[in-house]
């Protein structure tokens, strides 16, 4: 219980902010932190929580795996890259050939999920493959 | 003289016995239809109930307060209830499903992933454990770990990174 007072802070924020599916559960030593926040400022709110509690994250004492619940089957998603275009791949993983890119900041259509990583995305031009998940943000 | 004595002890315990069979149907509702009521109320199935003279105990695990209240409720609805003796007890909450941990194979290739643009760090999972080195910024670094959380590890330890 000494991890959930540490993150207490991070914990009831996630509850009050409307992430869903929360699940907090602890073991061997490490915090995990499970859900789906309604939004990614949400989920960026959490992040910065996360690493005041625990500055650059270097306990290693919490895994937190949040989602964002707006990022569905054929919603809109801006491609979220510091500057460089993103790669659009034949398959879900680097390893993967590149078939198509999407500019930096152009929006795409989030078509299925093949994993929380890779997404399946289609662009405008109708460029359809996988690309990396971080990537992207759904449009809000 | 013993015998008139027993005799009399023994109609005294029929009219006791009467006067008070007379006096539980007083209310004109027998225990027994009570009983029938709540067995036929179906949000009442999962409670056991007994019922002597209009009074209605109630036994076994309700799934909340709320349904503890409902289930009482109910049964001082039904007609002749004088009294609920409500023994219900709260079914403890289910434990929360286990933390669900990939392997190191699915963690690697997906450490491969999520390390391709940032040359300069380095993570391998062993037992489920990602370790974290080589040197990066603090910003470059918050996006690595938000993405190696996403791989569900059992940890990421990144003692040996250097943040510049």
């Amino acid at each position: 219980m000494a991890l959930q007072d540490k993150y207490r802070q991070l914990i009831d924020t996630a509850a009050s902010s409307g992430v869903s599916n929360l699940q907090v559960r602890e073991q061997d030593g490490v915090l995990y932190i499970d859900g789906e926040a309604p939004d990614g400022a949400v989920k960026d709110q959490l992040w910065n929580i996360y690493g005041q509690i625990d500055p650059n994250f270097l306990s290693g004492d919490v895994v937190m795996n949040i989602n964002v619940a707006t990022a569905v089957p054929g919603a809109k998603v801006k491609v979220v890259t510091e500057k460089s275009n993103l790669n659009i791949r034949k398959g879900p993983g680097t390893d993967q050939p590149i078939v198509g890119k999407a500019a930096h900041h152009e929006i795409i259509t989030l078509v299925s999920k093949s994993s929380d990583q890779w997404w399946l995305v289609r662009t405008d031009d109708g460029e359809e493959g996988y690309a990396y998940a971080q990537y992207l943000a759904p449009v809000e | 003289m013993q015998k008139t004595f027993s005799r009399s002890l023994y109609f005294l315990a029929i009219a006791a016995f009467v006067s008070l069979s007379l006096f539980s149907c007083k209310s004109g509702v027998k225990d027994a239809d009570i009983e029938a009521k709540i067995q036929a109320n179906a949000a009442l199935s999962h409670v056991a109930a007994t019922v002597k003279d209009g009074v209605v105990t109630l036994s076994g695990e309700a799934k909340d307060e709320a349904d503890k209240a409902n289930a009482e409720a109910a049964v001082t609805a039904i007609e002749g209830v004088k009294q609920v003796v409500n023994n219900l007890t709260i079914a403890p909450p289910p434990p929360p499903p286990p933390v669900i941990i990939s392997g190191d194979d699915q963690l690697n290739k997906g450490i491969a992933d999520a390390l391709k643009d940032f040359p300069t760090v380095q993570a391998t999972a062993k037992d489920s454990i990602i370790t974290v080195t080589g040197e990066t910024t603090a910003a470059n670094w918050k996006k690595i770990k938000i993405a190696l959380d996403g791989l569900r590890p059992k940890k990421v330890d990144p003692k040996g990174l250097k943040i510049k």
